[in-house]
Parts: structure tokens; sequence; C-alpha cells
């Protein structure tokens, strides 16, 4: 039997083990700091509440919520793709060695332009849904394209750059839903209702499961295969590594710089797409599909949280998914548990806070479990260097 | 007349919570560590003000509460920036982050059935002559922007600090503790960040409310940065943005037909052309963000 094992390793399944194992080795850190700041969390509403039930209750809401039954798993599910888009945002300008907070701006601005094109015209959907899409890409695209250049041309550090241009989409918004782009009829500051043409198509109508999930996928996939099979994407990555070795070997650090945060930009635009024309707003008896519109109070922390998303995922397009489908069940469940238990849903913020800080510190999480300190190639690049440097 | 003092004093108040939050920034900054967390600072010390001044009664427990919850959550930063060397604009949206949800969290938890007031606010005093009063803390802000200035420039600390922000390795060789030096100074910082959150609670409103700071944090940040990490300079950067908001309020309140989001705008598109360098460059101290 031994000997027949031992055989059976060869083959393709020889080739496996190494890269499995490579995968659960890098996936251990992560999957520790996660329970850690679980038990932390508990601990926390077990202090504030003195009752422990209560945080065990809590964290049975949150599981219901979540998992618990086919259209809990469809809230994680349709609340995990703005995560995946976003994180993908920040995990993308990370391999160009670029920090980017400004994926709440971002995801505004596509999502404005995404509302207008839904609902200023009327086409078929085969061409409407593209182009709605099209339109939050661009909306996203342009606004990270604007700090990508004022950082390859003056030095201007990408993080204080986006967030001032978060705070500056915030303004734009709120002029344009309370001016140009607001619905005469209402007297909320929103867009009209999106034609039903330029609606996602809905994967499970009942449970209101859209298909941005499957477009999050795929998106998943063409950014690693553009950044591990392209030689856009070796370029763009060897400006993250090395600025001076790509320079050196005849790169525009510039172009990448702008192209980096430009294509990050467009893939938190794409999270603004699929909150618009993915999530109804308003679901009643008399409306069962709900209308699809853009509306303040829309805002929605998903830019905010990205970074914490892509630091889980360690950067990687894959680690991202799981790393939002991680955030979007705790946001589904944290309603559930406040609904079960009175417990504040904002204890899941004090839970991210807390898987972010072990993870970025994972001296901590390998002291805890006495694990073995990090080897070179698995340590944190730095991923800033001072405010300062100028890049091109 | 009264319009215009209104005006100014309305800029006072609103510029107090962006000059200690910049003076926060820059404290950490000018020593080579990098905060993007004064917002979380401030929020965290806002919410400790409320609750000490909810639980003792009194103000004056409740400023120096925000102050010792500024402090811990800068030592936080601290222990992550320099001990662990963490990034540290990781570290700072890890405290950011953990502000917003701890008090949010707190807060409904414990008062959010029913929320009680504080027993008042921090009293104004006169501007003599005329019927306009300024609030305690906003002369507090003013005399903390000298001070700051005297210190950084005058003293021997201050030179240290400065020294492990430029060049940290030149800074050790002379004998100087630069990892000693960084946390004295993101201490101080949370202090004037627990300062400025003591602003909200108790200083202006009787009563928290989640995430109340609104972004005064990265105000304050932008702030520091169109000073150009000088306490003067952002002092009046401070002064500017706290006027765009007074005016705001003021064009608000005559119904002047004017979309004031324009002029919301204008802190951080300011912030934005002094960083692209068409008016002057605002340059960060040499090792700003970098691990020692």
């Amino acid at each position: 039997m031994t000997g027949q094992a031992t055989t059976a390793g060869d083959g393709p399944a020889r080739q496996l083990w190494p890269l499995a194992r490579r995968a659960g080795q890098a996936a251990l850190v992560p999957a520790l700091a996660i329970f850690t700041a679980l038990i932390l969390g508990a601990i926390l509403i077990w202090l504030t509440t003195g009752s422990l039930a209560t945080a065990l209750a809590a964290y049975g809401g949150l599981w219901e919520g979540a998992l618990g039954s086919p259209r809990a798993l469809a809230g994680t599910l349709v609340r995990s793709t703005p995560y995946i888009f976003t994180g993908l945002a920040v995990a993308l300008a990370f391999k160009c060695g670029l920090f980017n907070i400004g994926a709440e701006g971002q995801l505004a601005l596509g999502a404005v332009c995404a509302a207008w094109v839904g609902y200023r015209f009327q086409m078929p959907g085969l061409l409407h849904v593209p182009l709605t899409i099209l339109a939050g890409i661009a909306g996203g695209f342009l606004w990270g394209m604007v700090p990508g250049i004022l950082k390859a041309r003056t030095g201007a550090h990408e993080v204080i750059t986006t967030i001032m241009m978060n705070y500056l989409a915030l303004q734009i918004v709120q002029i344009l839903l309370s001016g140009p782009l607001k619905d005469p009829r209402s007297v909320a500051s929103q867009t009209p209702a999106l034609a039903p043409t330029s609606w996602l198509p809905m994967l499970i109508p009942s449970l209101q499961l859209h298909s941005g999930v499957l477009l999050a996928v795929l998106v998943a996939i063409a950014v690693w295969w553009f950044l591990g099979r392209t030689i856009w994407g070796f370029e763009l990555r060897t400006v993250g590594v090395n600025p001076a070795a790509a320079r050196y070997a005849g790169m525009s650090v510039a172009r990448n710089v702008v192209g980096a945060m430009a294509l990050s930009g467009a893939l938190a635009g794409l999270a603004g797409v699929v909150e618009v024309a993915g999530v109804a707003l308003d679901v009643t008896t008399v409306t069962p599909t709900g209308n699809r519109y853009f509306g303040l109070g829309f805002s929605s922390g998903y830019g905010f949280d990205s970074i914490a998303v892509a630091l889980l995922g360690r950067g990687n397009p894959f680690g991202v998914i799981g790393a939002a489908l991680l955030f979007g069940g705790l946001r589904a469940g944290a309603t559930r548990m406040q609904f079960n238990t009175q417990v504040p849903g904002e204890i899941i913020s004090v839970i991210q806070a807390l898987i972010l800080l072990l993870i970025a510190a994972d001296v901590i999480v390998r002291r805890l479990y006495r694990l073995r300190a990090a080897t070179a190639d698995e340590a944190q690049p730095a991923l800033t260097s001072g405010w300062g440097e100028k890049v091109a | 007349m009264n319009l215009l003092l209104s005006l100014l004093a309305t800029t006072l108040t609103f510029a107090t919570p962006i000059t200690l939050g910049a003076m926060s920034g820059l404290a950490c900054e000018r020593a080579g560590v990098v905060n993007i967390a004064i917002e979380g600072m401030m929020l965290s010390a806002a919410f400790a003000g409320f609750w000490a001044a909810v639980t003792t009664g009194n103000l004056y427990i409740a400023i120096v509460a925000a102050i010792v919850v500024g402090v811990l959550m800068s030592a936080l930063h601290a222990a992550l920036a320099i001990t662990c060397k963490v990034d540290q604009i990781i570290s700072s949206t890890v405290i950011n982050i953990l502000g917003f949800g701890l008090t949010s969290y707190l807060y409904g938890q414990w008062y959010a059935r029913n929320a009680p007031d504080t027993p008042g606010t921090l009293p104004s005093v006169p501007l003599p002559g005329t019927s306009v009063t300024i609030r305690v803390l906003a002369l507090v802000a003013i005399a903390i922007v000298l001070a700051l200035h005297f210190v950084l420039k005058n003293t021997a600390w201050g030179l240290r600090v400065r020294a492990v922000g430029e060049h940290p390795r030149a800074a050790d060789t002379v004998g100087i503790n630069v990892r000693r030096v960084r946390y004295s100074a993101v201490l101080v910082g949370g202090a004037l960040a627990g300062l400025g959150g003591a602003h909200f609670v108790p200083g202006y409103v009787p009563s928290f409310s989640p995430g109340m700071t609104a972004g005064y944090g990265f105000i304050a940040l932008a702030a520091m940065i169109f000073g150009k990490w000088r306490p003067l300079g952002a002092w009046a950067a401070a002064l500017f943005f706290g006027f765009t908001l007074a005016l705001q309020i003021t064009l608000q309140t005559y119904n002047v037909p004017i979309d004031t989001r324009l002029i919301g705008a204008l802190p951080y598109l300011a912030t934005l052309i002094v960083l692209a360098g068409f008016v002057g460059r605002s340059t960060p101290p040499a090792a700003d963000g970098v691990p020692y």
C-alpha cells in the first residue's frame, strides 16, 4: 500500500504538492490573523456586554447572516463583488509600488458615470449593459489617472493626492446629485432610475444575485494574466520592485505609474458599476425587482476597506477574491447579528482593523503561534519609501 | 462689521481642530513618521472626551481623557511603525479603521438607545469690545502653534526631531537615540490630536455621534502639507481652510444662491495644486515614512 502511495505521487500530483504546500504556507499567517482577530472581537463583545453568551450569539448571527441560507449566501456574494474590484484595484497599484488610497473616490466617479449612461439612454440591453460598464470603467480610469500623472510629472505622493481626490469626488458627486443629475421627481438627492436594459443580468432573480460576481471573477483572472503573463504586466511589476533598474532597462517609469494608477482606478470604477447597475436599492412588494439608481448615502466604505482586502489577499488576485468573500460575508452577516443580539454591526470594522493590523505586523502572529520568522521572500515588501521621492 | 467679526469667530472655531490636527501630523512627520491617522486619533479622543464627561461630569477630566486616548492611539501607531517597522501608511490606516469601528461600536453598545449629553461644553471668552466670543480651545490651539514653532526651532529636542526626520543615520552617528526621539514625537502628536478631539466633545457639542470628525483629520493633513510641514505655515493653511468652511455656513445662513459645495472643495483643490508644484513646492522631511 505504501509503495503504491509513493508511485501515485508521481505524475501530476507530484507537481501539485509543492504548489499546494506553498499556497498553504502563504495562507497560514492570514488564516491565523483572521482567527486571532475574531477571538479578540469576541472578547471585546464579552467585555462590553458582560456576557459571553451574547458574544457567542452575535457570532452565531454573523454566521447565519453570511452563510446560513441561500439568501444569506447570495447576500455575501453580492457584497463581496465590489470588494473584489476595489481589492484588485489596490493590489494592482501595489504591484507597481503605488499606494492607491483613492478607491473610494474612483468608485464614486465610476458609479456616477455608469448611472448617467444607465438612465440617460434607451437602447437594447445587449448594447446598454456593456456601455454602462464601460462608462463606469472610464470614470474610474480618468479619476485614477490624475494622481498617476501628478506623481509621474511632479513627484506628488499618490497617497496624499488620492486622499484629496476622494474628498473632491465626494463634493463633485454631491453637486451632481443635487443639480444636473438629480431626479426632478424625487425629493432625495439621487439620479433618475436606471433603464432596466442597463441592469446587470440576474443570475438568480429570487435571491437578488446579479451577474457582477461572475464579472469580478473574470476580471480577477484577467488581472492575474495581465500581471503575470504579459509584457506590460512585467514592466509594471519591474517598476514596482526597482524603478531605477526598470529605467536602466529602457522602461518608462512615468508611463507605467500613470498606467497602473489609471487601471487601478478603472477596477475601482467597476465596483461602482456593480453597485449601481446590480444592486436594487428599493425592493418593496410593489416593485419586487427594485429600482436601480445612484443616490447620496450610497457610499459605501468599499473603497476604504480595500487596503485591508488587498493586503489580506497578499496582493494576489485569487487571494483578493478570498479576502473579499470574508469581508463581504462579515458585512452581510452584521445586519443579522445586530438584529438578533443588538450587538452594533460596527464590530466588524474593529475585526477588519485587527485583521489588517495582524497581517501588517505579522511578527505578532508569528510570535503568538510560535511560527518561524518570515523568510526573505515571504516578508512584506516595503510599499512606500517616503513622501518625497521623485519617480520620473 | 458684526457679520465680519462673527465670520472671524466661526473661522477660528472651524480652524481649531484643523490646526491641532495639523500640529499633530507635523510633530510626527518632522521626526520622520508619516501620520495619516490624525482622523482616527481625533475621533477616538472625541469619544473618550464624551465618555469621561458623561461619566465624571467634569469637562476638564474629559479633556485629559481625550488627550490620554489620543496618546494611546499614537502609541499603537508608534509601536507598529517604529518597533515593528510596519509600513506607516498601513499602520495609519489601521488606526483610522480601528478608531471608527471602536468608537461606533462602543457608542452603539453603551449609549445609542439612551444617549446622555455632557454637562455643557467648554466656555468661550468674549472678544473685548464686541459681542463675539472665542472658544477657549481656539486660543489654546494658537498658543500651541507658537510653542511648537519655538520648540522645533530653538530647543535640543526640536533639533533632534528635525535631525531624525531628515537624516536618521547622521543623527544616530552623533549619539541621538533615533527610536526614542521618534517615539516621543509621535506621542506628542497623539496628545495634540487628542486635544483636537476634545474640541469636538466636550469643546463644541455636548454629544458624540459616530464618525463625527467627518474628515477634519484629513483636512488637517492637507493643511500640514499646504503649510509645507512648518507650524506657522500649517496654521495659516488651517485658518484658510477654516475660513472656507465658515464661509459655507455663513452663505447658507444668508441664503446666498451659490452652491457652497464648490467652496467646500477648495481645501482639497488647493492642496492638490500646491502638491503639483504650481505654487511653490511643498517638500516633506527627507526621511518621512522611512523606518529606521
